[in-house]
């Protein structure tokens, strides 16, 4: 993972302490003061599905934007050069999009609280069950994969040493979630947005100057590592050499299609934020409204990479000391006086904050909602339910925190732990997708699809790809094939298994299956919601065709 | 919770996902969030006026080691004032448009100038 050089120390004096101090207090605040509008569990959960359009729009971005995304993909960016924005622009943004027009109705309008939840009604209890627990598990050991990526990150930056960083970030998240419950998680990440911007806005002017400008970057680099290195699809035809190990087929279809419709629908810590809107208008803005900064932020985090290796070309290199994650940090070290600095510091501390909290406040939902209240103990007073929710915040932590100093003596487990864990989604979306679109789909289809694909893409990855059974040059390009087997055998698995099992009757599945409403479930539109930039489809239409334009100057 | 017991038409499991719906209605009715929950916009432009005001006091007063750093540009100097303008212009938002709590079932109405500021 990420191992820092001692030389990364950053020059931070009082100034930047004084920054970073003032953020922590204003976190604080934001528990506290949220904490007072929460009287049902709905309240802690989501928010009391109120919260307009805007605020959860930037909190869906931002609760993907956590450290270990930013510090990745300025990564990716000086190991694989352009190929980086196909994780944004085709890998990102189909999905967010898709989302919005087409699920979100079903999600938002069944008036689920959880993606596990949508399953229990649409499948039934084992899919319920199966797809909860994987969930909780994976949500809160990803968390500690965060805090130990957070503590080793500050050790190098800072010279704190880890456990003091994962206790201290540990407590401040403990701490606001308990209190306010979804809010005040959603609240410190549109915060958390508009300063993480304020640090790589300024880093990337910065050091496009040092650089040369555009035109000086691109040319050395070109230089350097050849015209496919500034492209975005140059050389990955099939059977093609580059240096993403993949080609246009498995981006499109890996990445592109299943990997990323995977992460961005189904991912309860994303469409968790959609679900706390205040009506169905606004719960499909806001993966739309997502999407527009998503298309921009490669210009603040992937351009960083390569300036970074345009300045330290030796970055990545064996025996350097540096590898291509310290991206971002070389820059801030070398371009960023006192105050500027401070801001930095602070944005990338509160994405790792951020990115925490978001698995803490989906997985104290799942838990306390889909196995708690579901099969443990059912038809309790709601107040019983809210004080579950703060106990399960607390041990969700703590077993966080746990994790991460398990990590700092087994640090490669973490890379295990990550790998496994991005192949849960992907089942979870041919769940999902077959099931919303053919009305036969049956309960026990859902349950096989959903194991059998799980077991598949690790049975990919771990043995035929890392035993070496079949060649694919890199990770990333196994993590693309791995996606597209899962996709392909649960699918397989749940055709086969629907025609040998009973369905459910048609009366059960309305509101849950394409085609369908739920009576009494639809809403009335909001006052204001026919204006022309609230319609969904033009800003889910705009934002895809933005997107497709971005790619005009790296395709030539 | 408490009005769940009513029969629905349909198999129990029907009347499962029905009856959940019902809970989040009534849960929604009697959510606190919407009259109570305060307004992210003050404490973004609260946080970025005070940043702004720092971080420009920190380019005005900046040594020549530190714009020799930035390439020469006085990156605290415009970084504080652009903060600062954010931090404005959502203060200036909340006040043009201020949050209006809805008329809430358990609470009496709140009272109108919390909301703006």
């Amino acid at each position: 993972m990420l191992h820092l050089a001692e030389g990364l120390r950053l020059p931070t004096n009082a100034l930047d302490y004084t920054l970073l101090g003032i953020y922590f207090a204003v976190v604080l605040g934001i528990g506290f003061a949220a904490r007072t509008s929460v009287k049902t569990s709905l309240d802690f959960f989501l928010s009391g599905r109120s919260l307009p359009a805007w605020i959860t729009g930037l909190a869906f971005v931002a609760a993907n934007l956590g450290a270990t995304e930013i510090l990745g993909m300025a990564a990716n960016g000086a190991q694989y050069g352009a190929y980086t924005v196909h994780w944004y622009w085709i890998g990102a943004v189909p999905a967010m999009v898709f989302l919005g027009l087409v699920m979100m109705p079903f999600y938002y309008g069944s008036k689920v609280r959880s993606v596990p939840e949508f399953l229990l009604h649409r499948f039934g209890p084992s899919s319920h069950l199966l797809s909860s627990i994987i969930f909780a598990v994976s949500a809160v050991l990803i968390a500690g994969v965060n805090l130990y990526a957070l503590a080793i990150v500050l050790e190098a930056l800072l010279g704190w040493p880890e456990w003091v960083a994962i206790v201290v970030a540990g407590f401040f998240v403990l701490a606001y979630i308990t209190l306010g419950g979804l809010s005040s998680a959603i609240y410190t990440e549109v915060l958390q947005f508009f300063v993480i911007l304020a640090a790589l806005i300024p880093l990337t002017i910065v050091g496009l100057k040092r650089v040369g400008g555009w035109d000086g970057m691109s040319d050395k680099l070109t230089g350097d590592h050849g015209n496919a290195f500034m492209t975005a699809w140059e050389g990955t035809g099939i059977g093609s050499d580059n240096p993403l190990g993949a080609n246009w087929l498995t981006i499109v279809l890996g990445l592109g299609f299943v990997m990323s419709f995977g992460y961005w629908t189904t991912n309860f810590a994303e469409v968790q934020r959609a679900l706390s809107a205040k009506n169905l208008s606004a719960a499909r803005r806001t993966p739309l409204i997502a999407a527009f900064p998503k298309i921009l932020i490669p210009a603040v985090v992937v351009v960083p990479g390569l300036i970074a290796l345009v300045m330290e070309p030796a970055l990545g290199k064996p025996g350097s000391g540096l590898d291509y994650n310290h991206a971002i940090p070389v820059l801030m070290r070398d371009l960023l006086p006192n105050g500027v600095l401070g801001i930095a510091v602070t944005g990338l501390l509160a994405a790792f904050m951020a990115g925490m909290a978001a698995n803490i406040s989906s997985f104290n939902t799942v838990f306390t909602n889909d196995i708690w209240a579901a099969y443990l103990k059912k038809d309790k007073p709601d107040a019983y339910y809210v004080r579950t929710a703060r106990v399960v915040t607390v041990v969700g932590v703590l077993i966080g925190m746990g994790t991460a100093f398990i990590a700092s003596s087994f640090s490669n487990i973490m890379n295990y732990l990550q790998t496994l864990f991005s192949f849960f989604n992907v089942p979870l979306f041919v769940v999902f997708i077959i099931g919303m679109f053919w009305k036969r789909t049956t309960p026990a289809a859902g349950f096989w699809g959903l194991l059998s694909g799980t077991v598949a893409a690790m049975i990919n990855y771990f043995w035929f790809y890392k035993q070496g059974v079949i060649d694919i040059p890199s990770d990333q390009g196994a993590n693309f094939v791995s996606s597209i087997v899962a996709f392909v055998v649960g699918a397989v698995v749940m055709l086969v298994v629907t025609l040998v099992t009973r369905p459910k009757p048609a009366d059960q599945l309305a509101g849950l299956v394409y085609g369908t409403v739920s009576p009494g479930l639809e809403e009335p539109p909001a006052k204001g919601d026919d204006a022309w930039y609230r319609k969904p489809a033009l800003l889910g239409w705009g934002a895809i065709i933005l997107a497709a334009v971005c790619y005009i100057p790296f395709s030539f | 919770m408490s009005d769940n017991s009513t029969p629905q038409h349909g198999t129990t499991e029907a009347t499962a996902a029905e009856r959940m719906a019902k809970e989040v209605e009534e849960l929604e009715r009697r959510s606190e969030t919407a009259a109570r929950l305060f307004d992210v916009r003050r404490i973004i432009g609260g946080l970025f006026v005070v940043y702004g005001v720092i971080v420009t006091l920190a380019g005005v007063f900046a040594s020549d080691a530190d714009l020799k750093k930035a390439q020469d540009i006085n990156i605290n100097l415009w970084t504080g004032l652009a903060m600062l303008v954010l931090g404005i212009v959502f203060l200036v938002w909340l006040r043009l448009s201020p949050t209006i709590p809805p008329p809430s079932a358990t609470d009496e109405e709140q009272p109108k100038e919390n909301g703006t500021g």
